[in-house]
């Protein structure tokens, strides 16, 4: 949900609150939504599941354990591709959210072809092909002859966590009042002491909110990285990848487990920031 | 594209709000790591292949393009050669039977959400939208296990005595297909979800009142009124569904190539960056081409995939 849909919510809720009989008892509708729901969170259960499996054989169920997480968390390889993962995250993340602060409040007063430009490179990496954006940036980085790895990663990941962290700060931008600004001015504040007094305290949920969404999406991204990574630079998901390809063990479901509970802690965190009200 | 939501930006330069060039280091930041690298990939697309295979040779060549449509014999003779196209329209073939699925399902769940009481429906979208948050390489990999042989579904349908021997589901391409719908379905339930949210549900019960039945008022009412979130919900599947990498790789087995899976395999183990390149340039402009097409259909699809998909998921 956006922050603007909010205010309308009340209008909402006479509207369609008390559906009538019309689509309420479709029959098939409730039936088909339940099934959706089941085939959304079917994968992430089944690798919990699979966590605890006793067996070598990944699919094969045998029994109940814990042992497949101290394998993981005791591997010196997966505490490197951990580590390199956070650091790619947390550099990325500060970058892009000040960089998406700056474009958030430029953007206010850009000259429309301006904007429109600005729009167009902030939507362009949702829209590229992600392979495409992998490849083309593995082809500049060789031609400007920056050496691959963890750094040439974090450059990539701020490109697209730049829109990941732009929306939440915009839409409580857009929620704030010019007159607070103008009252500040009024009394005598200059424009960086509104900055700091006033716009980035407004703004701070939708800047931490900003800041989680664009740490998991770096955290969570495989392609590029995995064409970036070089020969130090492999990621928790690069490293995921090699254990699918190669030899699947079930340590690769502890592993996975750990990333989706910290991917699901992080996002229900930016959501309820996100929805504060101010 | 021209993206949707900057149009209620305020234009008048106001006291406090800052002003245009805090955006600057973000514009130029984003011209270097996105708009640069088309632009090398575009370059690259007319250059030579590189002897030892990484990065190219500066020599002007169209051979990249030509091998699209024919291969080159040890010989030098040139020779017809469907193999891409096929893949091309394989990647075609997939992203419309994904579009199509997602939109079935997502219809019906669209509604329901938009029908449930306001309090529920905020945390039914919340959980729809939370498995996009997590890893797609995982969720993907999940479906290895889900299909497999010896997995759940197989071993489920073993239990009760449906079967005696397992489907083969996993390394096909029905595997990827699934995989392709669980990865995009989200992208069609919230745009769709978004139109319906909008519409006056009281419409339906006059038609229902003035003796439609459940289906025509379906067809007849409901569904012209959700048209523009369904527009967008199939611009945001069909074009990233089209260039999709990690189904195809991990469930189908080799045999279901999609463009990106040849992309990728010209910067790996094929070493070929120009025709790489080139069939990075032929996706991104068919990828323009579809978009364009959609926006001609419909030129409140862009809007309505603005707000019902990008910003719904936040």
């Amino acid at each position: 949900m956006t922050m603007d849909s909010m205010p309308t919510r009340g209008r909402k809720r006479r509207r369609n609150g008390g559906v009538g009989p019309g689509l309420r008892d479709f029959p098939t509708f409730k039936a088909v939504s339940y099934l959706v729901f089941v085939f959304l969170y079917l994968p992430l259960v089944v690798v919990v599941a699979y966590s605890f499996n006793s067996n070598r054989v990944v699919s094969v169920w045998r029994g109940f354990t814990f042992s497949w997480y101290s394998e993981v968390l005791g591997n010196d390889d997966i505490q490197r591709a951990l580590f390199n993962s956070l650091r790619i995250g947390v550099v990325a993340t500060i970058v892009s959210v000040v960089l998406a602060t700056g474009l958030a409040i430029g953007l206010l007063t850009m000259a429309r072809a301006g904007r429109t430009f600005a729009w167009t490179l902030i939507g362009a990496p949702l829209i590229i092909p992600e392979i495409v954006f992998a490849i083309g940036t593995l082809a500049l980085f060789v031609q400007s002859r920056i050496p691959l790895g963890v750094n040439a990663i974090t450059l990539a990941h701020i490109a697209f966590c730049v829109p990941f962290a732009l929306l939440p700060i915009r839409a409580r931008l857009r929620g704030v009042d010019p007159a607070v600004y103008e009252a500040a001015a009024d009394l005598g504040a200059g424009e960086f002491t509104i900055f700091r007094r006033m716009t980035l305290p407004l703004l701070a949920p939708g800047i931490v909110a900003g800041a989680l969404l664009a740490f998991i999406i770096s955290l969570d991204d495989f392609i590029v990285s995995y064409f970036l990574a070089g020969p130090g630079g492999t990621t928790l998901p690069v490293y995921i990848f090699g254990m699918i390809r190669n030899a699947v063990t079930p340590g690769v479901n502890a592993l996975s487990t750990l990333m989706l509970v910290a991917s699901i802690l992080i996002v229900s965190l930016s959501y309820l920031l996100a929805r504060k009200r101010r | 594209m021209k993206a949707p939501w900057s149009a209620t930006a305020r234009q008048r330069r106001q006291a406090g709000q800052g002003s245009w060039w805090s955006g600057l280091p973000g514009v130029v930041y984003l011209i270097a790591l996105v708009f640069l690298p088309l632009v090398i990939i575009f370059v690259y697309s007319f250059l030579s292949r590189a002897k030892l295979g990484v990065g190219v040779k500066w020599q002007f060549s169209l051979t990249p393009y030509t091998e699209l449509l024919f291969s080159e014999s040890l010989s030098g003779g040139r020779s017809f050669d469907p193999t891409y196209l096929q893949i091309i329209a394989n990647s075609f073939w997939y992203a419309i039977i994904t579009s199509v699925v997602c939109l079935v399902l997502s219809i019906p769940i669209a509604l329901w959400l938009a029908t449930r009481a306001p309090e529920r429906r905020t945390a039914l979208v919340f959980a729809v939208t939370i498995p996009f948050w997590t890893s797609l390489l995982i969720r993907t990999y999940s479906f290895i296990i889900i299909l497999n042989d010896n997995g759940p579904i197989n071993g489920l349908l073993k239990g009760i005595g449906i079967i005696d021997e397992p489907i083969a589901m996993l390394y096909t391409p029905f595997a990827t297909v699934v995989g392709l719908v669980y990865t995009f379905l989200p992208f069609m339930i919230l745009p769709i979800y978004a139109s319906a949210e909008r519409f006056d549900f009281r419409l339906a019960e006059a038609a229902y009142d003035l003796g439609a039945a459940k289906w025509t008022v379906l067809r007849r009412i409901v569904l012209p009124s959700i048209r523009p979130g369904i527009i967008a919900g199939m611009v945001l599947v069909f074009i990233p569904a089209l260039g999709s990498y990690l189904a195809p790789e991990l469930l189908g087995g080799g045999k279901t190539s999609m463009i990106a899976n040849v992309i990728a395999a010209q910067f790996g183990a094929s070493r070929n960056w120009p025709f790489g390149a080139a069939l990075s340039v032929l996706l991104l402009v068919i990828t323009l081409l579809v978009l364009v097409i959609f926006a001609v259909v419909a030129k409140r699809a862009s809007r309505a995939a603005g707000r019902g998909g990008w910003e719904a998921l936040i």
